[in-house]
């Protein structure tokens, strides 16, 4: 009977999930209310966890909960901490989810809501949770070795040194791309620039609590650190209105983008104590409540998604980036589909830390539907904003003009309505200057969000601080990211530097932390002000190429997945793996070539340099712009430079991995497995494994 | 009636436990019990009062704690995009 009642639901969640898909792909030429979205990407994430992480734990990996875990074996209180199940998927989910599931679904609405809704289903069920969970199982049987240290054993020496180039790479793109999305939010905003400025000292107010009065009191401090915040987005308007504290807090893009790079080099350089956790601290706690508040929001308002299924700019001629929906769309949402950046937290500290290997399908498989849940939700807020608003936001002024009415103008051409006066108004209702021309998609997004959340509190007398929390918490987090990664970064540089020029290498020298700094600040910084001086936006360039590395970095990942399954004996299963690889390498290795080669300069690099140069030799460049658009000219080639070498690189990983596959086939060597020895479980018997330790308790060793 | 508070007041206990597990609030005291557990390897500089484990390595201040979490934390990759 228990059988029956199961199946009876578990068909009829997959019914409903059938169905609100079919609803949302069928729905033409009117709005379609947001709850189909809620009810066809939650039955879908519910199946596809029953089964799918099901069929993928017992017959693919065969996780085996008798085994102790590294967090059991090597305990020792600081990097092996067992860690209750719930409290770990919480951990992972905090490391994983970053500013990208927002950002670019909110970008690729530019194709309609249709094509990012449903590749962040698809792409996630299939693609990222299956990359997360193997690649957290591999490293968790490694003893919590990372990805380059397992690409280096099961590959081959040279993809452990590729996957290390590749992180150092995509780091320094996404870097770049963060602080580009916080420029342009921040962009002529005083009222937005005050607010985050704010969060420097009251960061560095928190580091002292914590490291001198309270250590270690991390909620106390916490709790402190977001009162004030919010106290900041409040006191944020009455600066915004008074002309001499406005005129201090309002600066032009190269500006911000400066302050950025000098506010990176900062963090880096810093103690830790003192602002980059503190700071991560309070970016956790703002990030976890704006996303439960935005779930809510959603559930509760039920807002009507304007944009249509399809927009015109499936043809490749966007004015948010340029590109076909094949293969733009599926790199333009990597974080909340696919992300290679994924399996570095699940290759870093989570696998150090699960108490039990049957904990790593709830925590790889389901922090990844939460975090895809998140794309969702963005993807929903961005496509309540009527079509005309959210490109007018998104769209840079070399492509639609800078003033309401000629936006409006460009904006009714493509067949979407846009009312100048209802622009101007809408800024004035938010307490900006402007709208227009925000690319990036954080204000399209903080607008979104602002709707949803006056829709429920307030009404339109707090569209305005809404916004602006929206907009606080968006570059809060960005800016912890760019903090953290400015850090690894350096770490990365002293690592690699240290092998040329033995000095670089020392971690403790206070002359090698400052120089290496320098570097990684240098690298991402040079590519953040040539994105805000681009009068393409920068994000046209910049997000395909971040997306490009991002995705190149999941297929290492599932290069070196499939490499194990195959020396595992478990040939049957390969394609578990190696569907959702194969169809990595084709969009990336698509999407490269025309991001170089294109003759479109909206989207080949090379093209945009080639007109460039044209333009600088007719004469037809000003005279006080000759320096930018050099400047401009080197930056796009150097974008397809480094796009190739990239390409390169998983070229020749990629032909490596198929030489180890054909000898394992081929019998012509046995495969070698580095897993760590078995050892047997102290905890439980395995039966129970995966129940003990409840809530509220802490092993200890010895166990059950 | 009873019961029901009871439950309540249980979940709520869980909720403050879960949250302290997963801010790091509760971190110094998970660190105390597995090092008096005898199972802590980690030999520090910073000793303080003589406190040892059981296995008679130095047990480290909460203070001390904090920075050296802090130091293990951000040396590598901790937030994704």
């Amino acid at each position: 009977m228990k059988r029956v009642a199961k199946f009876a639901v578990w068909t009829a969640l997959a019914l409903t999930g059938a169905w609100g898909i079919a609803t949302i792909a069928m729905q033409r030429g009117e709005p379609i209310n947001a709850t189909w979205f809620v009810i066809a990407a939650g039955c879908t994430y519910l199946v596809a966890y029953r089964f799918y992480s099901a069929f993928v734990a017992a017959r693919v990996l065969s996780l085996d909960s008798t085994r102790a875990t590294p967090a059991e074996r090597l305990d020792d209180g600081r990097d092996f901490v067992p860690t209750h199940k719930w409290v770990l998927l919480g951990h992972h989910f905090a490391a994983i989810a970053g500013p990208g599931p927002l950002v670019g679904p909110t970008l690729a609405a530019q194709f309609g809501y249709l094509p990012g809704t449903l590749w962040l289903i698809a792409g996630a069920v299939l693609g990222g949770c299956v990359q997360d969970f193997v690649i957290l199982f591999f490293s968790i049987r490694r003893d919590g070795k990372s990805l380059g240290q397992m690409a280096r054993e099961e590959v081959s020496r040279r993809g452990g040194f590729i996957a290390q180039i590749a992180v150092l790479a995509i780091m320094v793109i996404l870097l770049a791309v963060i602080g580009l999305v916080v420029v342009n939010a921040l962009r002529s905003s005083p009222w937005a620039t005050f607010t985050l400025a704010m969060t420097v000292p009251i960061a560095m107010l928190m580091g002292v609590y914590l490291r001198v009065w309270r250590p270690g009191r991390v909620l106390e401090a916490s709790a402190l650190g977001v009162v004030l915040v919010m106290l900041a987005v409040v006191t944020g308007q009455w600066v915004a209105d008074v002309p001499q504290w406005a005129r201090l807090f309002t600066l032009s893009g190269p500006a911000l983008a400066v302050a950025i790079i000098i506010y990176g080099f900062a963090a880096s350089a810093l103690p830790v104590w003192l602002l980059l956790a503190p700071r991560d601290y309070l970016s956790a706690f703002i990030k976890v409540a704006a996303i439960l508040a935005l779930a809510g929001g959603i559930l509760i308002v039920r807002p009507a998604v304007q944009m249509p299924a399809f927009t015109r700019f499936v043809d490749g001629n966007g004015p948010v980036f340029a590109g076909k929906i094949f293969p733009f769309c599926f790199i333009t949402i990597a974080c909340g589909a696919v992300s290679g950046f994924h399996a570095l937290i699940s290759s870093g500290t989570t696998p150090k830390m699960i108490m039990c290997e049957g904990h790593a399908r709830l925590v790889g498989y389901g922090a990844m539907l939460m975090e895809s849940f998140v794309g969702v939700m963005a993807m929903v807020a961005a496509c309540a904003l009527t079509p005309g608003v959210y490109f007018a936001i998104n769209s840079p002024a070399a492509i639609i003009g800078a003033t309401p009415e000629a936006a409006a103008a460009t904006i009714s051409s493509w067949g979407y309505v846009l009312d100048p006066q209802m622009m101007r108004q809408l800024a004035q209702m938010v307490g900006e200057q402007t709208l227009l021309n925000r690319a990036g998609g954080a204000p399209s997004l903080a607008l979104g969000m602002a709707q949803i959340f006056s829709s429920t509190i307030g009404g339109t007398r707090l569209l305005g601080i809404w916004y602006h929390f929206a907009i606080m918490f968006e570059a809060l987090f960005i800016l912890t990211v760019l903090d953290a990664g400015t850090r690894v970064g350096r770490f990365m540089v002293q690592d690699l530097g240290g092998r040329f020029w033995k000095p670089l290498g020392h971690k403790s020298s206070y002359t090698s932390i400052l120089l290496a700094s320098a570097l990684i600040v240098a690298a991402w910084g040079h590519f953040l002000y040539q994105g805000v001086v681009d009068p393409l936006g920068g994000i046209n360039s910049l997000w395909p190429l971040f997306g490009i590395a991002n995705q190149l970095l999941a297929t290492v990942a599932l290069v070196v997945a499939t490499t194990i399954l195959l020396k595992m004996g478990r040939l049957r299963w390969i394609w578990v793996t190696l569907v959702p690889m194969a169809w990595l390498v084709i969009i990336t290795m698509t999407a490269s070539y025309q991001k170089i080669f294109d003759p479109n300069p909206r989207i080949g690099f090379l093209a945009y340099a080639n007109v460039l140069t044209a333009q600088l030799a007719a004469g037809k460049i000003p005279a006080d712009r000759i320096a930018e658009t050099s400047r401009l000219i080197f930056n796009q080639r150097l974008d397809a430079a480094v796009t190739a070498v990239l390409v390169l690189m998983i070229l020749v990983l990629l032909v490596e991995a198929c030489w180890q596959w054909y000898t394992i086939l081929s019998r012509r060597s046995a495969p070698a497995l580095h897993e760590s020895p078995y050892v047997h479980t102290r905890w439980t018997d395995a039966s129970t494994a995966g129940t003990v330790p409840t809530i509220g308790e802490t092993p200890t060793g010895g166990g059950a | 009636m009873l019961a029901v508070s009871s439950k309540v007041r249980r979940g709520f206990a869980g909720l403050w436990w879960w949250l302290r597990q997963l801010s790091g609030d509760a971190a110094y005291e998970s660190y105390l019990r597995s090092a008096r557990a005898g199972r802590s390897s980690h030999r520090s500089g910073n000793r303080r009062n003589n406190c040892r484990g059981n296995d008679g390595t130095a047990i480290l201040s909460r203070q001390e704690f904090y920075l050296d979490s802090l130091r293990r934390k951000y040396s590598g990759v901790n937030r994704c995009c």
